[in-house]
């Protein structure tokens, strides 16, 4: 069992309306528990509203949304406690950061939770720390944050509700190479701590390959690909004519095939080719 | 070739408030800009870029150095504001965020607004808006609403906005930096065009290393210092001191390097992934 489950999911927006869109069509698929998933495919695919589908935002028109096998929509009123266990980081979170402190903007989540005092402050202060902020940041007005700490900040908000589930949509974009890897290995350490099933939304082939133990492949409103980085990205051809890239590194080891230095075709990462070709420890 | 833009030790620092120290963000940065050059800007968050960018567009004024626009002196004292107008005429500004800066609700009236704020007769604005949308490639979304595009056409449309004033140097303050792969190809194909076709002085500020290979010349900034100045291939040669820098290099460049470490003879400064991967057979043949 997976530890959110999609049965033949369709979801159609603007429904009778000219501009009738077919966002998801009969979409089957499993997110097992304690992995990183990441989530693939160009704009239009069908991502963000699969995405909404997962905490509920959006009611699909057909198929069924499991949580730990339970239908998340047979008791529509307790949507809320869906929300709580499946925490969604959207684009650009640092735009929705609000109060006064960072403090009371991590605080607010649980507030709204109804935990007690004592708890709120223990779920602030560790999720400040998973997100890589310090004592005395909590302090200050959540606008003079630097743009990755905002962004960290904003992260710390959703943690701090302690979800079993973190969906993240698009969360290195916009950042330098630098705070991109901060983020992304925070965010890795964070699942392997805490057990937490992670699904990543990003147009990153780079970043998925580094970060993921299974990607998901979306075009035109379904699942065309499931597997390990290295399975998918293999099938390069294919991801081409989905509209999609594939990483630099790639597309270099599928030249060297033809050019008689055969290292394989799963290769993503710089370091698995240098491997490959040189021997060198990974 | 003459310079658009010269900058002589130019340091710069937002200025204290109380309690709150300046912060210094500009330490003696000098360079030129030759005319019809297209040229990257990289550096990690915070290194200075955007203050740079602002200073070149005279949003903001040096503390120290000359600024020469057009080997116009713009911080000599006795500047006037019909300089700096001129100046700012000469040298136009592309944001990050697409839904930042369009202002009207259909896309033909949100390329004249900066025109029509110059004053500029209605029949040549006309002409210099469909002209504008012709070199975007944008001529066919003219009478459409600009909320209903994507982040790459909203970028496109920006930039008809500020060809239509006639800029002959346009910076581009990370404006790739929100979109997805495919409006970001749209936008870095209708940069080049600008460069190569119309002569348009290009200063592109990214954190894209891809898109830095494109360009005639890299400056790399740190901590508000130029720290690398060179064509794309002398400076992603330097790997290590651009990941010292917090930046990364392109993979190809990444491959090549760890097969030169390893003792084979292979040129750095390769972008291509066809043409990284002959390098490195060659290199293998080679050594057998």
């Amino acid at each position: 069992m997976g530890k959110i489950e999609l049965h033949n999911i369709t979801y159609v927006y603007g429904k009778g309306a000219p501009y009738e869109i077919k966002a998801l069509d009969d979409v089957t698929l499993s997110f097992e528990e304690g992995k990183i998933i990441g989530l693939i495919g160009h704009t239009g695919s069908g991502k963000s509203t699969l995405v909404q589908m997962l905490n509920g935002l959006l009611k699909p028109d057909s198929g069924k949304v499991l949580l730990d096998g339970k239908d998340i929509w047979e008791e529509p009123k307790k949507i809320r406690d869906v929300r709580f266990k499946v925490g969604l980081v959207m684009q650009y979170p640092e735009y929705q950061l609000f109060d006064e402190t960072v403090e009371s903007d991590i605080a607010f989540g649980p507030k709204n939770m109804g935990m007690n005092e004592e708890d709120i402050v223990k779920a602030v202060r560790e999720a400040a720390q998973f997100a890589g902020l310090k004592e005395k940041h909590l302090k200050k007005s959540p606008f003079d944050l630097s743009g990755g700490q905002k962004r960290r900040a904003a992260l710390a908000g959703v943690i701090a509700m302690g979800p079993s589930v973190l969906v993240l949509d698009e969360p290195a974009a916009g950042l330098d190479p630098g705070a991109r890897r901060r983020i992304l290995t925070r965010i890795k350490d964070y699942q392997r701590q805490s057990g937490t099933t992670v699904i990543i939304v990003s147009h990153s082939m780079e970043d998925m390959a580094m970060y993921c133990d299974t990607v998901v492949v979306m075009n035109h409103g379904r699942v065309t690909m499931t597997g390990t980085p290295a399975e998918v990205f293999s099938r390069a051809d294919e991801l081409l004519s989905q509209g999609l890239d594939v990483p630099a590194i790639t597309k270099v080891a599928r030249a060297l095939r033809e050019k008689g230095v055969d290292i394989g075709l799963d290769i993503y990462t710089v370091n698995f080719a240098a491997h490959r070709l040189l021997g060198e420890e990974v | 070739m003459s310079a658009i833009i010269k900058a002589e030790h130019l340091s710069f620092a937002y200025p204290g408030d109380g309690d709150t120290p300046a912060v210094p963000v500009l330490h003696d940065v000098s360079f030129e800009i030759e005319e019809g050059s297209f040229v990257a800007v990289l550096g990690h968050n915070g290194c200075g870029k955007s203050t740079l960018a602002k200073l070149l567009c005279m949003i903001l004024e040096p503390d120290e150095g000359i600024l020469y626009i057009n080997g116009k002196d713009m911080t000599s004292e006795d500047i006037t504001d019909e300089d700096i107008y001129d100046a700012r005429r000469r040298v136009g500004m592309v944001f990050q965020n697409p839904d930042n800066q369009l202002v009207a609700t259909i896309v033909e009236e949100d390329v004249a607004f900066g025109c029509e704020n110059l004053g500029i007769p209605s029949e040549k604005i006309r002409k210099r808006v469909d002209e504008a949308l012709d070199t975007v490639g944008m001529r066919k979304y003219a009478r459409h609403a600009t909320h209903r595009l994507s982040g790459g056409q909203k970028q496109r449309i920006a930039i008809a906005g500020v060809l239509a004033m006639r800029r002959k140097c346009i910076i581009f303050d990370e404006s790739t930096a929100m979109l997805d792969p495919g409006g970001r190809k749209e936008v870095m194909d209708t940069i080049c065009r600008l460069n190569r076709e119309e002569g348009i002085t290009v200063i592109h500020i990214t954190h894209y290393m891809n898109e830095a290979t494109l360009a005639d010349r890299v400056i790399v900034m740190n901590d508000g210092r130029i720290i690398m100045d060179g064509t794309p291939g002398q400076v992603f040669s330097c790997a290590d001191k651009l990941w010292e820098a917090g930046l990364d290099v392109p993979q190809t460049t990444e491959l090549l390097w760890r097969m030169k470490e390893a003792g084979y003879n292979v040129r750095l400064d390769i972008f291509d992934p066809e043409e990284c991967a002959s390098e490195i057979a060659k290199a293998i043949a080679e050594k057998r």
